[in-house]
């Protein structure tokens, strides 16, 4: 506790300091005092608008990384177990990676039009190729030993892969989950910024165009906070009881 | 024997001479092995090679032969044990009896039947045993992946594990993760996993390799007294030759290049057999000493192959 606390002095004395510089006539257009700011993000919240654009933002950024980690885990699990496909696959995986995923704003807009839809496959776009690569990797790494074991316990495919792939690779899986994670947030918000009339990022745009700074950094400050909880989750979720087996350290 | 060292002061042509002499007494090993094989009271052997070979790479060099024309039976309820230097295949002719690796020559039956794949009927206890159990289960649940795979009711596993854990000195670490056991309890984590699965035959490659003498002497102990306990016909794959002979009805004695059967010793000891008298016993110390001389030899014999094969090069 007297950690967090010793943490949090720099931070409270800038705020102050900012405070009363604005306070004293220290102003500028782009710049609003922390307790307005506040003072935005309490009735943001209070009148629900922040928690319906948090709702909209993380529906469309969780579908997306749910298909991508859909996607990624069987296409990434049948091709770690198959180098003769992987190399086949290799190169067309190579060359579709490199496209950033918003580049396909328009093209999705054209498919899906507003929405989620058109959030959702980009953001999907975005978080396949490292959830994919990951997996791989992982399923490729996987003790030889233990897939002896599995054929020597005669197991059917799907055993296998319930019973000793995908629990071997899980540790590595979920850090390309938790890389996705992040992508898929920042994708999700720059949708919404560019094109996507929905969201967070949506609401930034309308704040910055009533010329409401308090409000933009308000929302901004909520970004912190919800990137921060999703990916301590994530770290939960992984971290938690499903890895209890690992030797401490 | 030969003296190897004499000959090769001699020089070069003595050396292939010595390498030549040393072939053809293998082959008249070879020869006398094939009567040593019929089974005892001529019913079906639990397991049967007829001409087994393996080979890796495709032709030419870069063809590697491992093993060579190995015909060996092994009888039901038996304790077979092979032994031969590291590197000489014993490790590929279990996997072969395993089903996960197929022969490239020949044919390796189980009860009549063709070997054609993996099967739970022939356990397989793995040298290595920390990459063998499943880390992110527990000891009880690595032993009921046996069960799993004999399609034991989930309700019905647990008098069975308890039994097996009890069995085998387990019952204390039930709940405990593979990486937070010694050595040689990870080992009876494995081995009570492949009785789990009621195997008609234990395969075991080098089981107790990897551990300390005192653990491995209570293993020994161990894995004889479930073997006399369920009557397991068990092949024991071991570079240890006191240890093939402790525990083995016959020995085998696997050598060459590629490897072939040189010899097949059968174990007269009484049963139940213990660390200080078995061992003590003259008849013990006599085996020891055949296998050894037999073993070295072996040994002698590939190096100056090596070297007369360097020299006419």
């Amino acid at each position: 506790m007297s950690r967090l606390l010793r943490g949090a002095i720099v931070p409270l004395l800038l705020l102050g300091a900012w405070e009363i510089a604005s306070r004293a006539g220290l102003a500028f257009d782009t710049l609003s005092r922390p307790s307005e700011i506040l003072a935005a993000l309490l009735s943001g919240l209070s009148d629900g608008s922040i928690l319906i654009a948090t709702a909209q933002t993380f529906n469309a950024a969780l579908l997306g990384l749910a298909i991508a980690a859909v996607i990624g885990i069987l296409v990434g699990t049948v091709l770690g177990l198959s180098p003769r496909l992987e190399g086949i696959t290799g190169p067309s995986i190579e060359a579709l990676r490199p496209i950033p995923a918003v580049a396909f704003m328009p093209l999705a807009l054209m498919m899906f039009g507003f929405g989620i839809g058109l959030e959702a496959s980009i953001v999907s776009y975005a978080c396949v190729w490292p959830i994919l690569i990951v997996t791989v990797s992982a399923v490729r790494e996987i003790e030889p030993r233990l897939l002896d074991v599995a054929d020597v316990m005669e197991m059917t495919f799907a055993e296998k892969l319930r019973k000793i792939i995908l629990p071997a690779a899980f540790a590595r899986i979920n850090v390309g989950l938790r890389v996705g994670a992040g992508i898929a947030l920042v994708v999700a918000v720059t949708t919404e910024v560019v094109l996507n009339p929905r969201g967070l990022g949506y609401s930034l745009i309308l704040a910055q165009q009533s010329l409401d700074v308090a409000l933009m950094y308000a929302q901004l400050l909520w970004l912190c906070v919800v990137g921060y909880l999703l990916n301590a989750a994530l770290r939960a979720l992984g971290g938690g009881s499903a890895l209890a087996w690992r030797p401490a350290g | 024997m030969l003296n190897y060292e004499h000959a090769q002061q001699k020089g070069k042509c003595l050396l292939w001479t010595g390498a030549r002499v040393a072939e053809e007494a293998l082959v008249a090993v070879l020869a006398r092995k094939t009567i040593a094989i019929e089974p005892r009271d001529g019913g079906v052997p639990a397991v049967s090679m007829r001409g087994l070979g393996l080979s890796f790479g495709g032709s030419g060099s870069t063809r590697r032969v491992i093993l060579e024309g190995i015909d060996l039976d092994v009888r039901e309820g038996e304790f077979l044990s092979i032994v031969g230097a590291s590197g000489s295949g014993k490790t590929s002719l279990l996997r072969i009896l395993a089903g996960l690796i197929r022969p490239s020559a020949g044919e390796a039956s189980f009860r009549g039947q063709a070997i054609t794949g993996p099967s739970r009927d022939r356990a397989i206890v793995f040298q290595d045993y920390s990459k063998a159990l499943l880390p992110w289960r527990t000891v009880r649940a690595n032993i009921a992946l046996g069960l799993e795979a004999r399609g034991v009711a989930r309700e019905a596993q647990t008098p069975i594990i308890d039994e097996l854990l009890d069995r085998t000195g387990l019952a204390h670490a039930a709940d405990n993760y593979p990486a937070q056991l010694s050595g040689g309890m990870q080992q009876r984590v494995q081995i009570a996993r492949c009785l789990a699965q009621q195997p008609e035959i234990l395969l075991m490659d080098e089981p107790f390799g990897a551990l300390d003498a005192l653990t491995r002497q209570t293993l020994q102990d161990e894995i004889l007294f479930l073997a006399s306990d369920k009557r397991i016909t068990i092949v024991f794959i071991t570079h240890d030759l006191e240890e093939a002979i402790y525990l083995g009805d016959r020995v085998v004695v696997l050598g060459g290049s590629p490897a072939r059967v040189m010899q097949t010793v059968e174990i007269d000891l009484p049963r139940p057999r213990n660390q200080l008298t078995t061992r003590e016993d003259p008849r013990f110390l006599a085996h020891r000493h055949r296998l050894f001389t037999l073993l070295a030899n072996e040994r002698g014999a590939g190096r100056i192959k090596s070297a007369a094969q360097r020299d006419k090069k």
